[in-house]
């Protein structure tokens, strides 16, 4: 095993224990990025479909598998010139298919070689790339086992090397696990390691397949960094390295605009917020001398609460946590995020890498309970978020962009209860919905592989994505309408479904919170905290109701009523192979029995299941002081009446959005896209047209900034000052004239530079002689 | 003695440099720079009257030099007379910066 430089101080029930090998889960996706990384270079050396030149095309390379041309030669002749039709018909169309940009792998449709043919090294990479996902789950819960033998009220840390030392700054590679990093370890390991199957079947096929493997295990690298990592700095290092594989698997189809596009967006939009991580790791240091999580937690314990200094860097931390979590003002690029691989979006801008905001508040717990008008910002943003996000749902109509707005809402959830001080909340509404959200996105993915097969095969250029082109798909997918169900319940908070449970905790917990609690008791903005938290708890109530509302449409018009695809697409759907339905099952069972991870009280109670797994017990020694700070001593809670009231209401209000919006979509008949001609008005345009948020950056942020640029920094510093006054005027025209003068005495005369050097000469032999 | 020499070193040496600077004809020019060595010839020898025998090993030096150089000036002035016609310095202007 790897040398440690420093053991820890006081022993440690988990010393010895499988935790020692804490670093093999996480060094495991790395193997995995490196192994496929070598694969990839190798089949991707030779130019390929997706090189820009497209005389390349044909003649081997990627996706034109040796396996394909073998096969063309053992066909009959016919069948060769009916395959060098279609690659031609297929040339053809690119261009057409380029410029609409919508669908979800225009860029697959452009390759010209049999859709059929899997990818030249699918095993190695397939066995590589979920190999180690599986290997490092299986490690993950033999240590949460080591761990739940051993109760370690402190973290286990370990430190592998020095990474940089400078003056007072001394940074380890150490990881740090805790009860917070195994559950995310665990969900990041679980989860990935079943989209990681996914993926297999979906995107098996494509020609860049090795790669895309790579940076899904090096996102899983650098998201356990992240979660283990016992640094602000370290967890950055992951921060950032999620934040590239994000930008990398966005625009992974990068041949059309639109998709590389949707990845930069990705990419600058979260530089604003490590502008604030950066900020408030530099005044942690300046400070308090400290940057890992032990140092500054205990550096912090003097200071008396709402003090300025942990404000700000509680709001420069959230900053942060806005960018990378999607939440308002910075949540315009997940959406747009959409265009990566439907798995990409169910790993990384839903399960994993969108949460990592809500780890870090959690993890910095310790720093929120301090600044309650900071942690009121956290809340009002969240709630804020969940109910604009929800809004916009209603109106989509790409089945991905719901999703990515249900996320964004879902996120808003989970902020409201970390910043409240519900910690277990979050992390619970975190566990829960990557299971639920995982599933819905992964059985989207199922959904669109079938549409996108169907379409390949009619050879017609229709979205695969459109909610409009679909209806009816229970019948021929049943496995994922079955699982998708699952998982909308839960969402929308039908009991006993996971979501009704950490939903419930989380208005539960805001509830609670309202009043006896230091957040109760500042202000924000001017509003009084409690008003503050019971608005919150109201937005998510509407909310939650609008969830339910927005996903039974989009289950309804996907899976249910008149089929829109078309006679020759409905021969050719069919339900997605097993490497893709066994995810969606297993997801399954975990959206429907991840509440049991934290039944509330009232069920333990009442019921004798016993405290079997509870997650608030699990968390007490990472997050248990933080919640009683906010408390004035203990955790906030309710009383029994008040809770199983809250429970009824938020029960009825789930259960009566899903027939509401049953019995609404029934009766409105759709038509598939093209044929839409149907125009919203009033609020409602306004809700299809995502609030014109974009066009309102565009227009306050995008324009005048560019503009400033244009007008001030290019043409008045760049073009005037730096390239006017310096290179052209101290580095070109000032030298020039000076030359221009000397060159004047060189005339070419001899004798003038004899006379020249007559007087030189005359000139120093006089102030030798006078000298 | 010794300032009997001197002075005619150094009237033959401003004789040389007046030549130098006024002369256009490029081999009255060389001719007053062979001028000019003898001349500083001529003050080595005398001063060799009072510091012994090292002006005139001096001499020697410069005599083989002005040897030498005279070979490569001569080559150079007919090398520009067979280009040009002429040695009038005054015509080669192609230094001009």
């Amino acid at each position: 095993m790897m040398p440690f430089i420093q053991d820890a101080a006081v022993a440690h029930p988990l010393d010895g224990t499988s935790a020692e090998w804490i670093w093999v889960v996480l060094m495991l996706p790395a193997l995995g990025a490196m192994l496929n990384g070598i694969i990839a270079a190798i089949s991707e050396w030779r130019p390929g479909p997706y090189d820009p030149d497209r005389k390349h095309w044909g003649h081997g390379g990627i996706g034109v598998t040796g396996e394909h041309r073998i096969r063309a030669k053992e066909d009959d002749v016919a069948g060769v010139t009916e395959e060098l039709r279609s690659m031609m018909a297929h040339a053809h169309s690119a261009g057409e298919t380029a410029s609409t940009g919508s669908g979800d792998h225009p860029a697959v449709e452009e390759e010209p070689h049999d859709p059929d043919a899997r990818h030249r090294w699918f095993y190695p990479v397939s066995i590589v790339g979920v190999g180690v996902m599986l290997a490092a789950f299986g490690l993950a819960l033999a240590i949460y086992f080591d761990m739940r033998g051993a109760r370690a009220d402190e973290a286990f840390v370990r430190s592998y090397f020095t990474w940089m030392e400078a003056g007072r700054l001394k940074l380890d590679a150490a990881l740090w696990l805790d009860q917070l990093s195994m559950v995310m370890t665990l969900i990041i390991t679980g989860v990935g390691a079943l989209i990681h199957l996914f993926s297999v079947g979906y995107m098996g096929k494509d020609g860049l397949y090795a790669r895309y493997f790579m940076y899904l295990n090096l996102f899983v690298f650098f998201m356990l960094l992240l979660v283990l990592g016992s640094s602000y700095p370290v967890m950055f290092v992951g921060w950032e390295g999620v934040g590239l594989c994000s930008y990398l698997l966005i625009g992974f189809w990068f041949t059309v605009k639109s998709n590389a596009d949707a990845g930069k967006k990705a990419f600058v939009v979260n530089r604003i917020g490590d502008f604030g991580m950066l900020v408030a790791m530099f005044l942690m240091f300046a400070n308090w001398k400290a940057l890992d999580y032990a140092g500054v937690s205990s550096a912090v314990q003097a200071i008396p609460n709402g003090d300025w200094l942990v404000t700000g860097i509680c709001l420069l931390l959230f900053l942060g946590c806005t960018g990378k979590s999607a939440q308002i003002p910075l949540y315009t690029w997940l959406p747009d995020a959409m265009a990566g691989p439907t798995p990409v979006s169910a790993l990384i801008h839903a399960a994993t890498m969108v949460t990592a905001g809500v780890y870090l508040i959690a993890r910095s717990g310790f720093l929120f309970a301090l600044a309650p008008a900071a942690s009121l910002t956290v809340v009002a943003v969240g709630a804020l978020t969940a109910l604009f996000a929800a809004t916009i749902g209603l109106k989509q109509w790409d089945i991905k962009k719901v999703l990515a707005y249900s996320t964004v809402s879902q996120l808003g959830y989970m902020f409201v209860a970390v910043g409240a001080g519900a910690y277990v909340a979050g992390v619970f509404h975190l566990t829960t919905h990557a299971f639920f959200k995982a599933l819905l996105f992964l059985g989207a993915g199922s959904v669109i592989h079938a549409m996108h097969h169907a379409y390949h095969k009619t050879r017609r250029h229709e979205d695969a994505q459109d909610m409009r082109n679909m209806g009816g798909l229970a019948k021929f997918l049943p496995v994922t309408c079955v699982t998708m169900w699952i998982g909308t319940l839960a969402i929308a908070g039908i009991p006993p479904f996971s979501g009704f449970f950490s939903k419930d905790e989380i208005l539960a917990s805001t509830f609670a919170r309202a009043h006896g609690t230091t957040l109760a008791e500042a202000s924000w903005l001017g509003i009084p905290g409690n008003v503050v938290m019971q608005g919150a708890w109201l937005a998510l109530t509407i909310a939650a109701a609008i969830t339910a509302v927005y996903m039974t449409r989009m289950m309804w018009y996907t899976f249910h009523g008149e089929n829109r695809t078309g006679p020759g697409e409905r021969g050719e759907l069919h339900e997605s192979p097993w490497v893709m339905t066994v995810p969606l099952v297993a997801l399954a069972i975990a959206a429907m029995s991840g509440g049991w991870l934290n039944l509330p009280k009232f069920f333990t109670d009442a019921a004798p299941v016993g405290q079997s797994v509870s997650l608030e017990h699990w968390l007490e020694p990472v997050v248990g002081q933080a919640t009683a700070m906010v408390g004035h001593g203990e955790a906030p809670h309710l009383a029994h009446n008040t809770e199983l009231m809250l429970v009824a209401i938020a029960t009825l209000i789930a259960i009566g959005s899903v027939a509401f919006a049953l019995y609404r979509f029934r009766s409105i008949p759709l038509v598939p896209a093209k044929e839409d001609k149907h125009e919203e008005r009033g609020f409602w345009k306004v809700l299809q047209q995502k609030y014109y948020v974009d066009e309102i950056y565009d227009a306050l942020i995008l324009r005048p900034g560019l503009a400033i640029s244009n007008t001030l920094f290019y043409k008045g510093i760049d073009r005037g000052l730096i390239d006017g006054l310096t290179v052209n005027g101290l580095g070109w025209r000032i030298p020039w004239l000076i030359g221009k003068a000397g060159s004047a005495l060189q005339n070419g005369r001899v004798s003038t530079y004899v006379w020249v050097l007559l007087i030189g000469a005359v000139a120093v032999l006089g102030a030798v002689a006078t000298g | 003695m010794i300032a009997e020499a001197l002075a005619l070193s150094a009237a033959l040496f401003t004789i040389g440099v007046v030549g130098v600077l006024t002369r256009r004809n490029a081999l009255i020019i060389f001719m007053c720079i062979e001028l000019m060595l003898n001349a500083v010839n001529l003050a080595f020898v005398a001063f060799s009257r009072m510091h012994g025998a090292t002006g005139q090993v001096f001499v020697i030096f410069v005599m083989t030099v002005a040897a030498a150089e005279a070979a490569v000036g001569l080559a150079i002035v007919i090398a520009i007379f067979r280009h040009r016609q002429t040695v009038d310095l005054d015509g080669l202007r192609i230094l001009r910066g």
